[in-house]
């Protein structure tokens, strides 16, 4: 058993039985997580290179920790203290850090398609830990992942995506890994922020989220990303939070338990409010525990030579 | 292909190795028994009930396995099965149990994943078939159910009754 692919640049291109096998691979490095030792020897002879041309707080930790859990060496690179500020790039970058004898790359980029056109350039296995609005695999891999841990099976469960669906990598990658997975998907959020054909990727559209919360078994909240948004898309941040935010009475309204997830960073009192972000209905830690055992699976499936 | 454990002589030499294990650790109160995945476990789930009712009291029994501590990451890619060891290890005599020893590489492998669980205060291997003179490093059995004589070109293929429908142990020629 093995991926069938070299690299992951997306959900979009892999294949169900990949998912499991990653799901099957991340169960045993959980378990190896919880040990008084939460380290393997696997990757000793690997060395990664973490590529990151945009910030990160979670996912950078959590790569950078699942392959020293596997005993991987480590670079770490950040755009602001490089050479990219003089002008170098992004091939030149990697082939020079690859001339190292650096054997994989995550990278993050604030461009969508970067990783896909540096796998077309380079012969390391790539990991795209977020390309611009494009996709972030594995962050819907670990929410699909902490959804199977909390609901046993995705087949048939009801997940609503509320927030900036129109410049989310998280909720594209999530509607992919989900509908891959047999679940049934609602995008939720201002109009403005929804985009256009949509339904095209087989996804119910509510520009309400209330309707959206009563439908579902899982809800995941996205953070509007500012950033990414050149005109404004809603009035001001308190008219969002007061249509489209989510907060612990609309939880308490409704007839039956929901889980609450969100990738971070959260901001707090804009799409999710405080008391609900820190309610039982949260699993939004689990998430940030689960990553690395989904890193720690990828890292080590995409590294192993194929049977 | 030449069978050189039939089913008659299968269980006898299972039934012995459990005993030598009961003379050696009598009421295994500090002792634990260990099997390797994926096949170090047929054999381990043939032995622990035997000896528990000899012995009259159940004792710890884990699964190791030993995938993330091989040293032929890079050649081939396996798929992880279950670790379980659901008690402390820490000075404890520790007794691996695999089906086939050859190279010597996969007790190697299960001794760096053990130290990972603790200290054990020992730690003794048992296996149903050793491979002599096949070995790539320094590692011998404590306890031997066969020794064979065989050369790398040759395979030995042990059948378990629960996932083969026979216990057996053939002997196969590869060019053959």
């Amino acid at each position: 058993m093995a991926l069938s692919t070299k690299h992951l640049l997306g959900i979009k291109n892999l294949t169900k039985q990949d998912i499991e096998l990653i799901f099957q691979t991340a169960d045993n490095f959980k378990a190896v997580l919880n040990r008084p030792i939460k380290k393997v020897p696997s990757l000793r002879d690997t060395t990664i290179v973490n590529l990151f041309y945009e910030n990160s707080t979670r996912t950078r930790i959590s790569f950078e920790l699942a392959e020293k859990r596997l005993g991987a060496d480590t670079i770490n690179f950040a755009t602001s203290s490089s050479s990219v500020s003089k002008g170098e790039t992004l091939i030149d970058t990697a082939k020079n850090i690859l001339s190292m004898k650096v054997d994989m790359v995550v990278m993050r980029h604030n461009v969508s398609g970067a990783p896909h056109f540096l796998a077309n350039h380079i012969d390391a296995a790539i990991i795209n830990a977020g390309d611009g609005t494009n996709e972030h695999p594995t962050q819907a891999l670990l929410d699909a992942y902490s959804i199977r841990e909390q609901h046993k099976s995705l087949q048939g469960k009801k997940i609503a995506i509320c927030g900036d669906i129109m410049h989310s990598r998280v909720a594209l990658s999530n509607i992919y890994c989900l509908k891959k997975l047999g679940a049934e998907i609602t995008v939720a959020g201002p109009p403005t922020l929804i985009p256009k054909h949509i339904d095209s990727l087989g996804v119910h559209v509510t520009y309400n989220v209330q309707e959206a919360l009563e439908w579902c078994d899982v809800a995941n909240i996205l953070r509007i990303q500012l950033e990414r948004q050149n005109t404004p898309l809603f009035s001001s941040l308190r008219e969002y939070s007061l249509y489209y935010g989510v907060n612990k009475k609309m939880l308490d309204s409704l007839k039956k338990e929901i889980t609450l997830m969100h990738p971070g960073p959260i901001n707090r009192g804009v799409e999710l409010s405080s008391d609900a972000a820190d309610s039982h209905h949260s699993i939004i830690l689990n998430q940030v525990e689960n990553g690395v055992a989904i890193r720690m699976a990828i890292l080590y499936l995409l590294a192993g030579k194929n049977e | 292909m030449k069978t050189i454990l039939d089913k008659r002589k299968f269980n006898i030499v299972i039934e012995r190795l459990a005993h030598q294990l009961i003379e050696n650790h009598y009421d295994f109160s500090n002792s634990v028994i260990i099997g390797i995945q994926p096949r170090g476990i047929y054999l381990s789930d043939r032995m622990v009930p035997y000896i528990e009712k000899i012995i009259g009291h159940k004792i710890n029994y884990g699964k190791l396995d030993i995938t993330f501590y091989r040293d032929d990451f890079a050649k081939v890619l396996h798929v992880p099965n279950q670790t379980e060891i659901n008690f402390s290890i820490e000075n404890k005599q520790v007794i691996l149990i695999d089906d086939v020893l050859f190279t010597g590489r996969t007790i190697r492998s299960a001794m760096d994943a053990i130290l990972d669980f603790g200290r054990p205060q020992k730690v003794e291997l048992l296996t149903l078939i050793d491979r002599r003179y096949s070995r790539q490093l320094p590692i011998q059995a404590d306890y031997v159910g066969l020794v064979i004589d065989s050369i790398v070109s040759q395979k030995v293929k042990v059948f378990w009754n629960e996932k083969d429908k026979k216990d057996e142990v053939i002997l196969i020629n590869e060019n053959k």
